[in-house]
C-alpha cells in the first residue's frame, strides 16, 4: 500500500481532533486528561502517518516530480479565456501532493507541532475544562490548516491552508477574549494578513490568467519550458503580487505590525504558530514559487531588499525591549528577513533550511519562555527576573542552547543556516546577480549587522532572564519552580534538535562536495534553475568562504561580548541606562518600534475610518436624502393639490350638496318613522290612484 | 250554487280585515299575522280564479306565494325579536328611531 | 419544455397559500399555538415537497422542466405558464428552506396579531416562489408585485419603531421599479406582435405572447436601440430590488425595521429577486444592450463593493451593518454576473445562495441578541462570548463564511466572481478584491465588539444562550455553508445548463473574441506585453 497515496490523511487527522473538541468536548465539558488525548491523538497521527508516508515515497517515488493526489473535485468554475486567446477550464481540485519541498516540512511541521501539543498539556492545565478543550480545538484546526498549506498542489489550496492557519492565529491570539488587548491583537492580524492575501488572491488570477492552470507542477512546468523569458512579465507581476502575501503571513515590512502583538496568545501559540510553522508559511510559498522568482529579476530584488532590511529593522528594535515574549517576536521578525533575504539570492534551499532551524531554536526559546513565565506567574518584564537559573536549571540549559544555535555559533544548528545566507548573499554580491551586484554586497553587510544585534539581543534576553539576582520580590521568588515533564521534555528535545539540527546542512565543501549540502541536494528538484547573468556562475573560492565564516562568527562573538558587557558584568545595567541617557532620541525610537504602529493608527485606520464615516453621512444625506427629496416633493404636490380640490374641485360638489341639504329639510318631515304610518299612506295611495283610474275610465 | 263570486267576496272581506289590522294594530305581532291574512286572501282568489278558468298557473302561484309568506314570516319575526332586544316591546309605534 | 411532475411545481409554489387560506378559516386568533404549529407544518411540507426537484432535476433535460401550461387571458396572449430550470430550482429550495426558518424562527419573536404574521409569511413565500416558476411575462408580474404586499405589512406592523416609514419607503420605491419592468415588458411584447403606431414601433409579427422563452428566441432581432430602453426599464426594476448603489437607501430602513423573519426573507429571497431578473431576462433577451452596459454596471458594482463594506464599518446598529454588508456582498454578484463568462457567471448564482445562507444567518443571529435585550446597538453589547458560547461559535463561523473564508461558501462564490472579473478587467478584480479585506476588517471588528472584552453591561450578564429551537434554525444554514464550501459540484451540475444557455445567448451579441484583456490572437509575445497598456476600463 502507498501510504502517500492517502497523504490528505495528514492534515485530516488533527480536523477530526478540532471537530472533536471544538464540539463535543467543549461543549459538554469534557475532562482534561479526554480532551488532551484525543488532540495529542490527532497531531500524534499526522505525525507518524505524515513521517511514515514521506519515508515511504522517498524510497519509491521519483524526487524529480511533485506526487500529487487528488481527494476530490472542489471548484467547477466553467471555462475562461486565457492569454493567447485559449480556453481553460476553471477546474480546481482539492488535490495533495508529496515532493522533497512538502516533504521537509511536513518532517518537521507535524514533529514539532506534536511537541507543542504536549507542551501545551502541561502549560494550560491551569485552564477551566471548557476552554482548555477550545484552546486544543483551535491547536488542532490549526495542525489542520498548516498542514493542507504544505501539503496541498495547487495555489488554491494552498490559500485554503494560508486563511485557515490565519483563523486559526485569530482565534488563538484571542484565546484570552476577556481582554480587550488580546481580541484586539488578534483582529489586527486577521486583518493585515488578509491585506496580504488580497495581494495573494490577485496573483492567483494573474497565474491562471497566464497559464490556465494553479497546479503547482503545471506552473513550473509551463515555466520550465519557457526558454525565450516570454513570460517575465508574468512572472514579475505574479512573484510580487505572491510576496504581497508572504509579508502579510511573515510579518515583514511594511505589513510586520501585527506580530508582536500576536504575543497576546498563549504562550505555547506563539511557539508554533508565531515562530515555528505559520508565519514562515510565506517563504515556504515563495520557495514554492521560486520559477516565478527565478524568472524576474525584479522580484528576486524586491524580495531580497525587504528581507534584508526587516532583518536588521526588527533587530533594532529587538535591542530595547523589556518584555521577553517581545523580544523574542521581534527576533522572530529578523530571523524571517533573513530567510527572505536568501530566497530573494535565489538561494530557496538555504531560506528553507533556516526555516527547520529557527522552527527548532525558535519554539525552543519560545517553549523556554513560557516555562520562565508560567514560574514567574504570568510575568513577561525581564526586568522583573533575574537569577532564575538555580530554579529552573532544564528551563536555562536547552533555553542557553537555543540562544547559541541563534547566534550562529559553530556547531550549533542557526550556524550553518545564517552562515549559508551570508555566504549566499555575499556570493550573490560577488557573482554579481542580475547585475545587481551592489545592492547584495549593501544587504550582505546589512545582513551582518543584523547578526551582531541578533547575538546581542538575545544574549541580553539570557543574562537578564537568567543571571544575577531574581528582581521580582521574595513573594515571587517563592513560587518559582520548575516546569513539569510535559514542558520540559519538549525543551530538551527541541534544544537537543538546536544542537544538530544543523547538520542536515554542513556545508559542501567541508565534505568534498563543493556544489551542494544535504538538504540542498534533497531539495534541488524543486527550483527551476535558470542563468541570472553576470557571472552567476561564480564562487568565492574557499579561502574566502572560510574567511566569512570566521567574519560571522567574529559578528556574533562580538554581539555576545557587548551583552555581557552590559547586562552580565553590570548587575544594575547602569551602563546600559546611560546609554539610553545619552541617545535619549533612538532609545525612545527603539523602545516605541519607530512608531510604526501610531503611524498606522493614525494614517490607515483613521483614514479609512474617516472614510467610513463621511461615506455614511452621505449616504444618509445626499443619497437617501435625494430618495426622502422625491418623497417631499411628491408629499407637497399633493399637499397643494389637496388645497386645489378642497376649495376648488370640491367646493363644486359641496355647492351641490348644499342644494340637496336644503332641500331635504323640507322633505324630512314626511318621515314620521312610524311603519303603520308608511302602510296607511301607502293604502290610501293606492286607494287614490284606484279612485282616479275609475273616474278617468268612467 | 256557489260560483266565483262568493269567493271573491269573501276574499275582499278577509283582505279588507288584514288590511285593516295591519294599519291599526299596534302589536307588532298581529300585524304579521294580519299580514299573513292578507296573503291568504289572496291565495284564495287565485285559486278561485283558476278553478272557474281551469287553468294550473293560478295554483302554482298561490304555492309560490305560500313559500314567500314563510320566508317573510321568519324575516318578520327576526325583526321582531330584534325590536324586543331593542326596546323591551313589540309595540310597532315605539319603532321610530327613523324620525326625521 | 418537459411537463412531467408539473403538478409538484404548482403544488409548491400554492401550498403556502392554500395553508394560509386554511388558517384564515378554521384557526381560531386566539388559539396561538395551532397557529405557530399549523404554519410550521404547512411551511416544512412545503420545503420537503420541494426536495424532489433537486433530484428529478435532468441536467441533460429540457431548458424548462417540471412545466404546466393552461390558457389564461387568450385575447392578449398571456399564458398560465410555469417551469424551471437549475438556476431556478436552487433558489427555490433556497426559499422554501428560508421559508420555514422564518416561521419557525418566530415563534417567540412575534406576540401579537400572530394569525396575520404567519398568514403573511405564507403568502409571501407563495409570491416568491411565483416569481421563479412564472415564464409567462404577464403571471411573472403578477407575482412580482403580489410579493410586495405581504412584505408591506410584514414591516409596517410587527416592525420596528420607524416601520411605517420604512414600509412604505419600501413599497414605493420598488413599486416605482417594477412600473418601469412593466414598460419594458409592454414594448417587448408589441415589438413581437404589431408594434406599437403610437410610438412608431414596428413590430415583428407574430402572434401576440407575453411567453418567456418564446421571447428569447426573437431576442436577437431586437434592434439594439429599443434593446437600451428596454434595458434600462428593467434595469431600474431590478437594480432597485438587488439593490444596486446608488438605489440601496431603502434596504438598510427595511431591514432594519423589519422583524427578524423579515429581514431573513428579505435579504435571503427578495434581494435574489433582482439579480434572477438580470439572469433570467435582461442577459438572454437583450443581450445587445447587456453588453453594452457591461462598463457602467461594473463601475457601479465596485463601488457598490466599496462603499457597502465603508458605510457598513460606520454603522453602530448592528442590522444596519449587516444591511450595508448586503449592498456589499450584492454588488459582487452583480459584478461577477456582468464579467458575462462563465466562472463569473456561475459565482454569481452561487453567490446569491451564499448572501442568502450568510446574510439570512446574520439576521437570525441579530434577532436572537434582539429579542434578548431589545437593543440592537453594537455599543450595548461587548464580551457576551463568556455568556453565550454556542451563540459566539456560529456567529464566528457565519462571519467567516460572510467574510469569505475558504472551507466555507462564501470563498467559491467570491473566487469565481473575482476571477471572472479578472477576466474581463484586472483593474475590476483590483477594486473588488479590496472588498475583501474591508469585508474582514467590519466584521471582525463587529465581532470583536459584541463577543469579546469585557463583560461590563450589567443587563448582557444574564443573557441565555441559545436553546434548541432557536440552535435548529441556524445549524442547517451552517450546514449548508460547510456543503457549499467543500463540495460545490452538485450546485454548479445544476446551474450549469443555465449558465451555458445564458452565456450562449449573451454572446451573440460579443465581440468575438474576450472581453479586453488580450485581444486574441495566437502569440507569446502577447505575454510580454503590460498588461495596463491594452486593459483600461
Amino acid at each position: 500500500m502507498k501510504l502517500y497515496d492517502f497523504i490528505w490523511l495528514v492534515p485530516l487527522f488533527p480536523l477530526l481532533g478540532a471537530v472533536f473538541n471544538g464540539f463535543v468536548s467543549n461543549r459538554r465539558g469534557l475532562s482534561k486528561t479526554t480532551t488532551q488525548s484525543v488532540a495529542l491523538l490527532g497531531a500524534g497521527l499526522a505525525w507518524i502517518y505524515g513521517w511514515a508516508a514521506v519515508i515511504q515515497w522517498f524510497f519509491t517515488e521519483d524526487h524529480t516530480r511533485a506526487y500529487s493526489v487528488t481527494a476530490f473535485t472542489w471548484i467547477t468554475g466553467g471555462n475562461l479565456t486565457i492569454a493567447g486567446g485559449s480556453t481553460a477550464a476553471v477546474d480546481i481540485a482539492a488535490s495533495f501532493q508529496v515532493d522533497p519541498l512538502s516533504a521537509v516540512m511536513v518532517g518537521f511541521v507535524t514533529f514539532v507541532g506534536f511537541l507543542i501539543h504536549l507542551y501545551s498539556v502541561g502549560y494550560m492545565h491551569g485552564e477551566p475544562d471548557r476552554d482548555y478543550a477550545r484552546y486544543f480545538a483551535y491547536l488542532n484546526l490549526f495542525m489542520f490548516a498548516m498542514l493542507t498549506l504544505i501539503t496541498g498542489s495547487n495555489l488554491p489550496v494552498l490559500f485554503v491552508g494560508w486563511e485557515g492557519v490565519g483563523l486559526c492565529s485569530y482565534l488563538l491570539i484571542g484565546f484570552y477574549f476577556e481582554k480587550d488587548w488580546c481580541a484586539a491583537a488578534g483582529k489586527k492580524a486577521f486583518i493585515v494578513n488578509r491585506i496580504g492575501d488580497f495581494g495573494f488572491l490577485l496573483a492567483i488570477f494573474f497565474a491562471f490568467y497566464y497559464f490556465g492552470t494553479l497546479e503547482f507542477q503545471g506552473l513550473f512546468d509551463a515555466m520550465a519550458g519557457d526558454h525565450g523569458g516570454h513570460y517575465a512579465t508574468a512572472a514579475t507581476i505574479i512573484g510580487l503580487l505572491l510576496f504581497v502575501g508572504a509579508i502579510g503571513k511573515s510579518a515583514q515590512i511594511p505589513l510586520f505590525v501585527w506580530l508582536p502583538d500576536a504575543m497576546a496568545g498563549p504562550t505555547p501559540v506563539s511557539a508554533l504558530i508565531h515562530a515555528a510553522t505559520m508565519v514562515t508559511a510565506g517563504v515556504y510559498m515563495v520557495a514554492r514559487c521560486n520559477y516565478f522568482y527565478q524568472m524576474s529579476p525584479t522580484a528576486m530584488l524586491t524580495v531580497a531588499v525587504i528581507g534584508g532590511v526587516t532583518a536588521v529593522f526588527a533587530a533594532t528594535i529587538g535591542l530595547v525591549q523589556n518584555d521577553i515574549k517581545k523580544v523574542l517576536a521581534y527576533s522572530t521578525v529578523s530571523q524571517l528577513g533573513y530567510m527572505f533575504l536568501a530566497a530573494g539570492v535565489g538561494a530557496y534551499v538555504v531560506a528553507i533550511f533556516h526555516v527547520v532551524t529557527h522552527a527548532f531554536f525558535k519554539a525552543c526559546l519560545f517553549l523556554g519562555s513560557g516555562s520562565v513565565i508560567h514560574a514567574c506567574g504570568g510575568e513577561q518584564d525581564m526586568r522583573k527576573m533575574g537569577g532564575l537559573k538555580k530554579y529552573m536549571p532544564t528551563t536555562y540549559w536547552t533555553f542557553l542552547v537555543a540562544t547559541i544555535a541563534i547566534a550562529g555559533i559553530f556547531p550549533f544548528a542557526g550556524f550553518f543556516s545564517k552562515d549559508e545566507i551570508l555566504a549566499k548573499v555575499f556570493a550573490a554580491g560577488y557573482g554579481d546577480l542580475n547585475h545587481h551586484g551592489g545592492v547584495y554586497y549593501l544587504l550582505w553587510s546589512l545582513a551582518v549587522i543584523g547578526a551582531v544585534l541578533t547575538a546581542f539581543y538575545m544574549f541580553r534576553l539570557v543574562f537578564m532572564t537568567f543571571h544575577g539576582e531574581f528582581r521580582g520580590g521574595e513573594e515571587a521568588e517563592h513560587h518559582l519552580h520548575e516546569s513539569p515533564w510535559t514542558m520540559t521534555l519538549p525543551l530538551q528535545i527541541l534544544g537537543v534538535l538546536s544542537i544538530v539540527g544543523g547538520f542536515i546542512g554542513v556545508p559542501g565543501f567541508l565534505w568534498g562536495h563543493p556544489e551542494h549540502n544535504l538538504i540542498d541536494r534533497f531539495l534541488e528538484p524543486v527550483v527551476l534553475h535558470m542563468d541570472h547573468g553576470g557571472h552567476a556562475g561564480a564562487h568565492p573560492g574557499l579561502g574566502l568562504e572560510l574567511g566569512l565564516i570566521a567574519l560571522s562568527l567574529a559578528a556574533a562573538g562580538f554581539g555576545i561580548w557587548m551583552a555581557y558587557r552590559f547586562y552580565f558584568v553590570d548587575r544594575e545595567f547602569v551602563r546600559a541606562g546611560k546609554l539610553a541617557e545619552r541617545f535619549p532620541f533612538a532609545y525612545k525610537l527603539l523602545l516605541n518600534k519607530y512608531w510604526i504602529d501610531e503611524l498606522y493608527a493614525a494614517t490607515f485606520v483613521k483614514g479609512t475610518v474617516k472614510l467610513a464615516d463621511l461615506l455614511w453621512e452621505i449616504d444618509a444625506r445626499v443619497i437617501d436624502g435625494a430618495v426622502n427629496g422625491a418623497r417631499h416633493v411628491t408629499v407637497g404636490s399633493s399637499w397643494l393639490s389637496g388645497i386645489f380640490d378642497l376649495r376648488v374641485v370640491d367646493g363644486l360638489v359641496n355647492l351641490v350638496g348644499r342644494f340637496y341639504d336644503v332641500a331635504s329639510l323640507q322633505f324630512r318631515r314626511l318621515q314620521v318613522g312610524f311603519a303603520q304610518g308608511y302602510a296607511m299612506v301607502m293604502v290610501f295611495g293606492a286607494a287614490l290612484l284606484l279612485g282616479i283610474f275609475f273616474v278617468v275610465n268612467l | 250554487m256557489i260560483d266565483a263570486t262568493h269567493y271573491v267576496v269573501l276574499s275582499l272581506i278577509l283582505f279588507c280585515l288584514g288590511l285593516i289590522g295591519v294599519m291599526v294594530r299596534r302589536n307588532f305581532i298581529t300585524v304579521l299575522m294580519s299580514l299573513e291574512l292578507m296573503f291568504n286572501a289572496v291565495n284564495l282568489n287565485l285559486i278561485a280564479f283558476s278553478f272557474r278558468l281551469s287553468d294550473l298557473a293560478g295554483q302554482v302561484l298561490a304555492i309560490f306565494v305560500i313559500t314567500v309568506a314563510a320566508a317573510e314570516a321568519a324575516i318578520g319575526l327576526g325583526l321582531i325579536i330584534a325590536l324586543v332586544r331593542l326596546k323591551d316591546t313589540v309595540a310597532l309605534d315605539e319603532a321610530d328611531v327613523m324620525r326625521g | 419544455m418537459d411537463t412531467q411532475y408539473g403538478w409538484l411545481l404548482n403544488l409548491i409554489c400554492y401550498l403556502p397559500l392554500a395553508g394560509a387560506l386554511l388558517m384564515v378559516f378554521f384557526i381560531k386568533n386566539e388559539n396561538v399555538g395551532a397557529i405557530k404549529t399549523a404554519a410550521a407544518i404547512i411551511a416544512g411540507v412545503d420545503f420537503v415537497l420541494s426536495l424532489p426537484l433537486w433530484f428529478l432535476y435532468r441536467t441533460d433535460g429540457a431548458e424548462f422542466q417540471f412545466a404546466s401550461r393552461a390558457e389564461w387571458i387568450t385575447s392578449v396572449g398571456a399564458q398560465y405558464l410555469f417551469g424551471v430550470d437549475g438556476f431556478a430550482i436552487l433558489l427555490i429550495l433556497l426559499t422554501t428552506l428560508l421559508g420555514f426558518i422564518s416561521v419557525y424562527s418566530s415563534f417567540t419573536a412575534i406576540t401579537h396579531r400572530e394569525k396575520e404574521y404567519y398568514v403573511f409569511l405564507l403568502m409571501l413565500q407563495t409570491g416568491m416562489m411565483g416569481v421563479f416558476c412564472s415564464l409567462d411575462f404577464v403571471l411573472f408580474y403578477v407575482f412580482w408585485e403580489v410579493m410586495l404586499v405581504p412584505m408591506y405589512f410584514l414591516i409596517g406592523v410587527w416592525g420596528g419603531p420607524r416601520k411605517l416609514y420604512a414600509a412604505i419607503k419600501f413599497f414605493l420605491y420598488t413599486l416605482v421599479g417594477s412600473v418601469l419592468m412593466l414598460v419594458g415588458i409592454l414594448a417587448l411584447y408589441f415589438y413581437n406582435a404589431g408594434g406599437l403606431k403610437a410610438i412608431g414601433l414596428a413590430g415583428l409579427g407574430n402572434t401576440p405572447t407575453f411567453s418567456i422563452p418564446h421571447l428569447y428566441t426573437i431576442a436577437p432581432q431586437v434592434p439594439p436601440e429599443l434593446q437600451f430602453w428596454i434595458f434600462l426599464a428593467f434595469f431600474v426594476g431590478f437594480a432597485i430590488k438587488v439593490p444596486m448603489f446608488p438605489f440601496h437607501t431603502w434596504l438598510p430602513d427595511a431591514h432594519v425595521e423589519a422583524p427578524t423573519a423579515g429581514s431573513v426573507i428579505l435579504a435571503g429571497v427578495l434581494l435574489k429577486m433582482g439579480t434572477y431578473g438580470f439572469v433570467r431576462l435582461s442577459l438572454p433577451l437583450l443581450p445587445d444592450a447587456t453588453v453594452k452596459a457591461v462598463p457602467w454596471i461594473g463601475v457601479l458594482s465596485i463601488v457598490a463593493i466599496v462603499y457597502g463594506a465603508l458605510v457598513a464599518m460606520a454603522q453602530k446598529d448592528m442590522k444596519k451593518l449587516v444591511a450595508y454588508s448586503s449592498v456589499s456582498h450584492m454588488g459582487f454578484i452583480m459584478l461577477g454576473m456582468f464579467a458575462l463568462n462563465d466562472p463569473g457567471l456561475r459565482g454569481a448564482i452561487l453567490q446569491m445562495l451564499n448572501h442568502g445562507v450568510s446574510t439570512g444567518a446574520l439576521f437570525l443571529l441579530v434577532g436572537i441578541v434582539y429579542e434578548r435585550r431589545h437593543n440592537r446597538l453594537i455599543s450595548e453589547y461587548g464580551g457576551i462570548a463568556k455568556v453565550m458560547p454556542v451563540y459566539a461559535t456560529f456567529f464566528l463561523i457565519i462571519t467567516m463564511s460572510s467574510i469569505g473564508l475558504p472551507t466555507l461558501n462564501g470563498f467559491i462564490g467570491e473566487f469565481l466572481i473575482l476571477i471572472g472579473a479578472f477576466n474581463h478587467s484586472w483593474v475590476w478584480a483590483l477594486f473588488a478584491a479590496s472588498g475583501i479585506v474591508l469585508g474582514a476588517a467590519y466584521m471582525l471588528w463587529l465581532y470583536q465588539r459584541v463577543f469579546f472584552g469585557e463583560l461590563a453591561n450589567e443587563k448582557n450578564k444574564s443573557l441565555k444562550d441559545l436553546n434548541l429551537r432557536e440552535q435548529w434554525t441556524i445549524i442547517p444554514l451552517i450546514f449548508l455553508a460547510f456543503w457549499i464550501g467543500l463540495y460545490p459540484k452538485p450546485f454548479f451540475d445544476r446551474m450549469q445548463p443555465t449558465v451555458d444557455r445564458v452565456m450562449e445567448r449573451v454572446s451573440v451579441a460579443l465581440p468575438e473574441t474576450d472581453l479586453g484583456f488580450v485581444s486574441g490572437g495566437d502569440t507569446d509575445a502577447d505575454h510580454a506585453e503590460e498588461p495596463e497598456s491594452k486593459h483600461g476600463e
